[in-house]
């Protein structure tokens, strides 16, 4: 687009055609980054294993079912409260596998520096990824450095890869919820996603917001001991829980629906969120989990849950039904029952 | 007024200065809605006006708790909306050029223009920044002298203040490299625009909670006096939203048109006085072009005289143009309340907010986002 005589030829208003420019949006786990997988990287790369589009692949080698995932790192500010890129590239690895119902067991670490980056911050997020992974008893057995220019990079990005072994009859999978199961969280929502925003705008709150970065492994491991029926498990990172739920949704060719009052948000999330127009259900997760479980084993599996420090908030949110397949709908306090859409974007802040 | 009513229960001692549970209260909002059943006997069409009450409408299902006579019609108060696509062409054309740094609040950025958005723009290499205040920008132009610094300012009274404010500080500073690209628009000429319209069907008003924080009710007198219609000043929460639908509803049985507020805990009659004070400093009234609608006279504010080294329009070459709205796109009569969103035959087919005809359906605020992102499945296609 050239700069000064364009717009007065112009007649066709609104639509949106362009593709041709990758937007911050394609990044978001929205809309966008759904059409950008299924019109770029499924055509070209497609296979069985892929096309499953679950958060880690599953494959068969000599009887042994591994469990592979990769998740690349670029969170600003480096350093939050509750966590630094450090550990977050760990648990978020340690996640994706877990939520296949795998054991994780080893990672590989591969950081792109910036020229001029400060090794002490360096040295603070390599041990904290150490710290991150004893805790999770997984080990980094394999990693890679890359450096560029000043200006071509943020600081650092780190990318990490996880094997894990998945038991025998664990069979988890993003398209495994049937119509009647439960739809469980193991915790309130939003903090992650409101500690980086609150410590990237400079916004103070009276009580600090932690981000609940953590890895979920162990108790994932707590709820398959009380029941192989558990039919999908997801951790709700970007997008938030409703976007985890939409593609559930999409995935499963059912309908979900959640009950509002039940859905577990602090208050200071909630007060945070008030003020910058967000709705919660959107904001990022990194230390929870939503389960799809067979109604029979439900309560079993939210006792277990309950056990664990990190499912101590554990509650049940809502329904799979048969009706509305790919929606995901939420019956208000009111009694009236609402859309919980997926996002195209990234949220934006509201003007008014 | 604009009390919860007396029989309720009063939980407002242990919720007061919480967030907004109790304008959230089920019981209180079933309670709300039985009065209001039981004391309509006939048909009555009101409108909500801003875009921010639509939302609570939708999000809430306000409008399903109403007795079916009850017609709730959704205003043009979504100044995203009513944003001419000129005002958008001319920032994403201010964004593409090298020297220029263009700042907006955050869901500016999606709203197309013609033939982009300022995403876009940016995805081009456009330095375009969200920012929650009009405060940043004039930061961002001290700290980047080299640069020339735009905020696109649009909306009502409710931003209007703030902006003026930016500019105020600007001048006072000595600042050369900062302007403001500004699209405002004011309620009161708007709904003078629908009562005299011969297709109006609205018989009492929600008038915009936020918007009266800054102006007061006072200017609201005159439209209530001038076409006898009931106006009651409300908030944004569903308890809100009921407790004026039930004012309006009180007021039309007997047969009354009064101006009536129920965003009390909020709006004075006389409104922020400093706040009108730095309006009138730097802001003119003009004819303003509103999105969807068309030209309203005296339903805008321009930079006065004295400003006119920070308006962008002076300081930039930019040429007059004028645009089409695609022909199938009904937003002209959704924002007047003549349709319904669902009433659109492209209406989640060949109008989605991923590919939107109108700007209704671009913004969050937007009736016909507001339809599709809550309750498009119970609309029959």
């Amino acid at each position: 687009m050239s700069a000064t005589k364009t717009i007065a030829e112009l007649s066709c208003p609104a639509p949106l055609p362009a593709k041709d420019t990758v937007l911050l949006g394609h990044g978001s786990g929205g809309k966008l980054s759904a059409e950008l997988i299924r019109d770029v990287f499924l055509p070209a790369l497609s296979n069985p294993v892929l096309a499953r589009l679950d958060d880690q692949a599953i494959v068969n080698i000599n009887g042994q079912r591994l469990a592979i995932t990769t998740d690349s790192f670029v969170v600003k500010p480096l350093f939050f409260p509750g966590g630094d890129i450090g550990s977050l590239a760990v648990h978020g690895t340690v996640n994706d596998l877990a939520m296949g119902g795998a054991t994780p067991l080893f990672l590989s670490a591969a950081f792109i520096i910036e020229e001029g980056f400060s090794m002490e911050q360096l040295q603070r997020v390599v041990n904290s990824m150490r710290q991150a992974a004893d805790a999770a008893g997984v080990q980094v057995i394999t990693g890679d450095t890359k450096v560029v220019e000043k200006g071509k990079g943020d600081g650092l990005f780190i990318n990490t890869t996880g094997i894990g072994l998945v038991p025998d009859g664990v069979e988890v999978s993003a398209h495994g919820a049937r119509p009647g199961d439960k739809v469980m969280l193991s915790g309130s929502i939003g903090e992650h996603g409101i500690a980086i925003l609150a410590q990237r705008e400079g916004l103070e709150f009276e009580s600090e917001i932690q981000s609940d970065s953590a890895a979920l492994h162990t108790l994932v491991a707590e709820m398959l001991q009380v029941t192989r029926d558990i039919h999908c498990m997801r951790d709700p990172t970007r997008g938030g829980v409703s976007s985890t739920l939409n593609e559930i949704a999409e995935q499963s060719h059912v309908g979900i629906e959640l009950e509002e009052r039940t859905i577990p948000i602090h208050e200071e999330v909630r007060g945070a969120c008030e003020l910058l127009g967000l709705d919660p259900l959107y904001v990022a997760n990194e230390g929870k989990l939503i389960a799809i479980v067979a109604p029979e084993s439900a309560e079993a599996v939210l006792q277990a849950m309950r056990r664990h420090s990190l499912g101590s908030g554990a509650r049940i949110i809502g329904t799979v039904k048969k009706e509305n397949p790919g929606l995901v709908t939420m019956r208000t306090d009111f009694g009236t029952t609402r859309i919980v859409d997926m996002l195209a974007g990234d949220q934006l802040p509201r003007i008014c | 007024m604009g009390v919860i009513p007396q029989h309720l229960p009063d939980q407002r001692q242990d919720y007061f200065v919480k967030y907004l549970d109790e304008y959230r209260d089920a019981r209180i909002a079933r309670a709300l809605a039985a009065e209001i059943a039981q004391r309509t006997t006939q048909p009555w069409v009101l409108m909500e006006i801003c875009g921010g009450q639509t939302h609570t409408i939708m999000r809430y299902g306000i409008d399903e708790l109403l007795p079916k006579s009850l017609e709730l019609v959704h205003g043009p108060g979504c100044p995203v909306c009513v944003t001419p696509l000129e005002t958008i062409d001319k920032a994403i054309e201010l964004a593409l050029r090298p020297d220029v740094t263009l700042v907006s609040y955050g869901d500016m950025l999606r709203v197309p223009g013609s033939r982009s958005d300022l995403f876009r723009a940016k995805a081009q290499g456009a330095d375009v920044r969200i920012a929650y205040s009009s405060m940043e920008a004039v930061k961002i132009a001290r700290a980047n002298p080299e640069r020339k610094v735009v905020f696109l300012a649009i909306g009502f009274e409710t931003t209007a203040p703030a902006n003026a404010m930016a500019v105020w500080q600007a001048k006072r500073n000595g600042l050369k490299n900062f302007s403001m690209l500004a699209s405002h628009v004011l309620v009161p000429p708007a709904i003078r625009a629908l009562m005299v319209s011969e297709t109006n069907r609205v018989q009492g008003f929600i008038a915009p909670g936020h918007v009266c924080t800054v102006m007061g009710c006072s200017e609201y007198e005159d439209l209530v006096r001038d076409f006898h219609v009931p106006i009651v000043v409300g908030g944004f929460e569903p308890v809100d939203l009921l407790e004026a639908v039930l004012m309006l509803v009180k007021q039309l049985e007997g047969g009354e048109a009064k101006l009536g507020n129920q965003y009390v805990r909020s709006v004075s009659y006389q409104g922020n006085v400093p706040a009108q004070q730095i309006m009138d400093e730097v802001f003119a009234i003009a004819d303003q072009k509103w999105r969807g609608i068309g030209s309203i006279p005296r339903s805008g504010l321009r930079l006065r005289e004295e400003y006119a080294a920070y308006d962008a329009n002076r300081v930039f070459d930019l040429a007059d143009i004028v645009v089409d709205e695609p022909a199938e796109c009904i937003s002209a009569q959704v924002l007047q309340g003549l349709k319904r969103p669902p009433d659109c035959p492209a209406f989640g087919m060949r109008c989605t907010p991923e590919n939107p005809l109108g700007a209704p359906m671009v913004s969050s605020e937007g009736a016909c986002a507001a339809y599709y992102h809550y309750r498009r499945h119970t609309i029959a296609s």
